[in-house]
């Protein structure tokens, strides 16, 4: 399968495409079409965590880079492509950048507890959730949405917040709370 | 086995966007471990934050030699793994203590080895690559209380064997117990079994009894 270079509405279905052809095919085409997407998405996010563009575009590359090394581990069942892009730009700001560890589970340790969800309603709940998800956030009240965007990858602490938007600290704890009940209350009431 | 009490909504969203440090991150991760609930809402978190970062606003600076520099890389680049911890093995079926814990203690239960506190408690320190939080392993005696005390700051306890009550919540394997400033208490272990579990601080305990905080720097709690 080849993927065409250039993403027409690059929606989530046009991503999942894109990144398996690089897993199966090594198709460069369509990774230089997920770079463009997401390198200088990724490239916003490194800079606001370490405040350098130079370490922000190194970290970028190497996020890249990572995607293209291990593409063939993407399971579009258990998620989209923005959300495992984001948690390796997220690992590897941590482990670089930060020196620390990232803790994870390993689902094959014999501690483990699986899932007692069978494989089958678990994609279709996956793709079901994913699609609420961006659904219940563009529903979001703007203010909301705007500080929960701005708080959620610890960009701006809580009090410059406040500060920026002349609001009580208390005002922006609970608009951001408020924001993030009725994304998981909008999921759950439709599960 | 089914867990009862969870993390919160605000440290499962902080631990997905990786603003945590390593010592909360590692209560979590082993929680995680032992409840399918969580991990499905940390899915959606992730989910969230992919969204969000779909979202921001591209830096587009530079772009096309950002793509020049990578498809250098991809020539001759090879396929190759993330580099794995290894973890510490244990025997099928028997596991008490899951990863990621078990391979930041080098071996599970049988192997520990344990430093006493007093009045039949034990632990054991755990180094992390943060400096914020203090990590370790407590074992407290079947039946017995850890002294009252109150917090300086946030503490999570995650019980991996036998069980704890504080007031009138059980806390049994895999259950996640946090405090802050606002809580003062005083868990009691269930019978029957020692109680293990993973404890993260910030701040030391503020204990009630004098003598406690007087001898607190010498057993380093
Ligand atoms: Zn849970
Ligand atoms: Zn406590």
């Amino acid at each position: 399968m080849k993927a065409r270079a250039k993403v027409m509405n690059e929606s989530p279905e046009d991503m999942t495409r894109l990144l398996l052809a690089v897993a199966q095919a090594r198709d460069v085409a369509a990774f230089e079409a997920l770079f463009r997407h997401y390198g200088p998405k990724v490239k916003t996010y490194m800079t606001r965590q370490v405040r350098s563009t130079q370490i922000a575009e190194e970290l970028m590359q190497e996020t890249m880079m990572a995607v293209w090394n291990k593409a063939a581990l993407f399971d579009p069942e258990r998620g989209n492509v923005s959300a495992w892009i984001f948690t390796i730009a997220r690992n590897l700001c941590i482990s670089s950048f930060r020196k620390q560890n990232r803790p994870e589970f390993d689902p094959n340790d014999p501690a483990f507890v699986p899932d007692e969800v069978v494989a089958a309603d678990a994609e279709l709940q996956s793709r079901q959730e994913a699609d609420r998800l961006y659904t219940a956030m563009n529903a979001l009240p703007d203010e909301q949405k705007e500080l929960l965007k701005r708080s959620f990858f610890g960009e701006v602490p809580h009090s410059a917040l406040a500060e920026e938007y002349g609001l009580p600290l208390g005002t922006v704890k609970s608009r951001i709370r408020m924001a993030v009940a009725k994304l998981r209350k909008s999921l759950e009431d439709r599960l | 086995m089914s867990v009862k009490h969870h993390v919160s909504d605000g440290l499962l969203a902080a631990y997905a966007t990786g603003e945590l440090a390593e010592g909360w991150s590692l209560a979590i991760a082993t929680h995680l471990a032992l409840c399918p609930e969580c991990r499905v809402r940390l899915a959606r978190f992730e989910t969230a934050a992919g969204e969000l970062m779909e979202e921001t606003a591209p830096d587009v600076a530079g772009i096309d030699q950002s793509w020049d520099a990578m498809r250098r890389r991809l020539v001759g680049a090879e396929v190759h793994a993330f580099p794995v911890q290894p973890a510490v093995s244990a025997p099928v079926h028997t596991a008490v203590i899951p990863e990621p814990l078990r391979s930041y203690l080098g071996s599970d239960v049988d192997g520990l080895k344990w430093k006493a506190l007093g009045r039949g408690a034990s632990h054991i320190m755990i180094k992390t690559g943060d400096s914020e939080t203090s990590v370790r392993l407590l074992r407290i005696p079947a039946g017995s209380p850890v002294p009252e005390h109150s917090h300086g700051g946030r503490e999570l306890t995650l019980v991996l064997a036998g069980c704890f009550t504080d007031g009138s919540e059980r806390f049994a394997r895999g259950d996640l117990e946090e405090a802050d400033e606002t809580v003062e208490h005083q868990p009691i272990a269930g019978a029957g079994e020692d109680c293990i579990c993973l404890a993260v601080t910030d701040a030391p305990l503020r204990f009630k009894s004098r003598l406690l905080r007087l001898v607190q720097p010498i057993l380093g709690i």
